[in-house]
């Protein structure tokens, strides 16, 4: 069990429970349309003016999209491990929302592990710097 | 109404890594146009700039900056941005003002000068803004680009050695472009073995950021006509459209598709040229010769398919035909695409129609496409930019 408080990347993105974590997002209470990262001032559907949006937890599975991986250190503002691990990066379809969602993949699963419509699920991993943020690992 | 222009002149300042300042690319852009044009600068009412934002002010108006190079000549000026999209919007706005009435003859110009490496966002901390969010977690530009190549591979069976024919062909067809900056051919040997950036795709597989400058000038057919140049390329159609909600693929710099809960997902590139289709009151079997944005290989597939030219699915096994080869049914970016050239931002989107102007005029050397009467472009940058535009003659 990990116990060491960890501070997240972004605050009030996802839920800070290690053992099932969920993005933080909003659906219009008019048109039941998801957004992630949060909306939280229109509705972005072209026949919606709603202004309601609600605050949701997205689903915390769902189905591998598309996959790939950074084999060269990102630019900053990302911070890069010294020596720089190549990391996995997932595109995982959410049912019930009806989107994509994109994060890298938990540390350890190569895109040799990967296959396009595996199960993925939500996970909590620090980056290189200790904040934490959402990763994808498989199911 | 006769929606068409003509465009008069064109010019490039070659695309590489020169480190010089990018109002020097558009100049000597914008001074070869107007030779080409056979029109005198005092005579010029109207300057668009396509910006550039990683240069600083004058990049910002850049449709100013241009004109003040030139020379101060009492011009109106107009400066677009539009990301990828820029010169087309830049473009677009010459168009408006011709086909008002408001001027007969307008210089477009775009340039760029880009940094080494990845592109980056701007500095600061800034979590509000996507682009400055996917840095921070590590997506970069080939991250995207690499989830459309493997999602290729999963939904048709699209393989790396497809991805590495498109950068062969490329690669043959830029080789004989003087403006462009690789002009070195490739075997399938050594695309395999150039270094993974972001598995499927390798080094070469994709584009890298360069400088250059673009320029057109462009002129109401009734001006081209009073000048000779009746038989000029015309402009039939410029898309600029933005996506319709809810946008089915994940796009740079979002961090998540928009949710297709209320409403059915709908493709954004393939948008942008069915608007120009429409705008020419032509389809894409009328289409002789295309310049699309290859910011991947494996990206030229996609857009084969976003333009019609072969079904959905089907666009590596054209590839593999020859089809898209200059001497092929349909030939994809005879100037090499921005597999030699690298991105000039916004300069890129003009040297798509400067490249189907020397085509269409019969002036494109050995990498000339034989007969060719009608052309497309197609780009795609961020945050709902894209265009598409057709000339013919």
């Amino acid at each position: 069990m990990k116990t060491r408080v960890k501070e997240p990347l972004l605050p009030g993105w996802f839920t800070l429970d290690e053992q099932a974590p969920h993005l933080i997002g909003t659906r219009c209470a008019a048109c039941g349309t998801y957004y992630f990262p949060k909306e939280t001032r229109y509705c972005r559907n072209p026949d919606c003016e709603s202004t309601r949006l609600e605050e949701i937890l997205l689903s915390r599975t769902g189905k591998l999209w598309s996959y790939t991986n950074a084999a060269y250190a990102p630019p900053r503002p990302f911070v890069a491990a010294e020596p720089f691990r190549p990391f996995a990066i997932a595109a995982v379809e959410l049912e019930k929302e009806k989107m994509i969602v994109l994060g890298p993949v938990a540390d350890g699963v190569g895109v040799e592990a990967l296959r396009v419509g595996m199960a993925m699920a939500l996970t909590l991993e620090p980056l290189a710097d200790g904040k934490l943020t959402w990763k994808w690992r498989p199911a | 109404m006769n929606r068409e222009i003509a465009i008069l002149g064109v010019g490039l300042h070659p695309w590489g890594k020169w480190g010089k300042n990018f109002v020097e690319y558009g100049l000597k852009a914008a001074r070869d146009a107007l030779a080409d044009a056979g029109v005198d600068w005092r005579s010029v009412p109207f300057v668009s700039g396509a910006a550039t934002m990683r240069c600083g002010y004058p990049g910002y108006v850049a449709g100013a900056t241009f004109a003040q190079a030139l020379g101060w000549q009492g011009a109106e000026v107009n400066t677009s941005y539009a990301a990828c999209a820029s010169g087309a919007q830049a473009l677009a706005a010459a168009r408006a003002k011709i086909l008002s009435g408001a001027c007969e003859v307008a210089l477009v110009v775009g340039a760029d000068t880009t940094p080494k490496g990845f592109l980056a966002p701007q500095p600061g901390e800034r979590p509000d803004d996507p682009d400055w969010v996917r840095f921070r977690i590590g997506l970069t530009n080939p991250t995207y680009f690499a989830l459309y190549a493997r999602r290729r591979m999963a939904l048709y069976g699209d393989t790396p050695e497809d991805f590495a024919a498109v950068k062969i062909k490329n690669a043959a067809h830029g080789a004989e472009n003087p403006n462009a900056r690789y002009r070195r051919r490739f075997t399938r040997e050594e695309v395999a073995a150039s270094p993974m950036v972001a598995d499927p795709l390798r080094l070469l597989d994709v584009c890298a950021t360069s400088d250059g400058g673009a320029a057109l000038v462009v002129s109401s057919l009734a001006y081209a006509r009073k000048i000779g140049k009746t038989n000029a390329p015309r402009i039939v159609a410029i898309s600029t459209v933005t996506p319709t909600f809810p946008n089915a693929l994940v796009e740079m710099p979002d961090l998540a598709t928009d949710s297709a809960a209320a409403r059915e997902a709908q493709r954004f590139r393939a948008a942008l040229p069915q608007k120009a289709y429409e705008e020419a009151g032509i389809g894409p079997e009328d289409v002789d010769v295309a310049e699309v944005y290859d910011l991947s290989t494996a990206l030229e597939l996609d857009w084969i398919e976003d333009l019609q030219l072969c079904a959905r699915g089907a666009a590596a096994t054209l590839t593999r035909e020859g089809a898209t080869r200059i001497g092929g049914r349909i030939p994809v970016n005879p100037s090499g695409g921005l597999a030699c050239f690298g991105e000039a931002v916004p300069a890129q989107a003009l040297a798509q129609v400067c490249e189907l102007v020397w085509q269409l005029r019969g002036q494109a050397g050995a990498r000339q496409v034989q007969n060719a009467k009608v052309g497309i472009t197609a780009n795609q940058g961020l945050f709902g930019h894209g265009s598409s535009v057709i000339v013919k003659r």
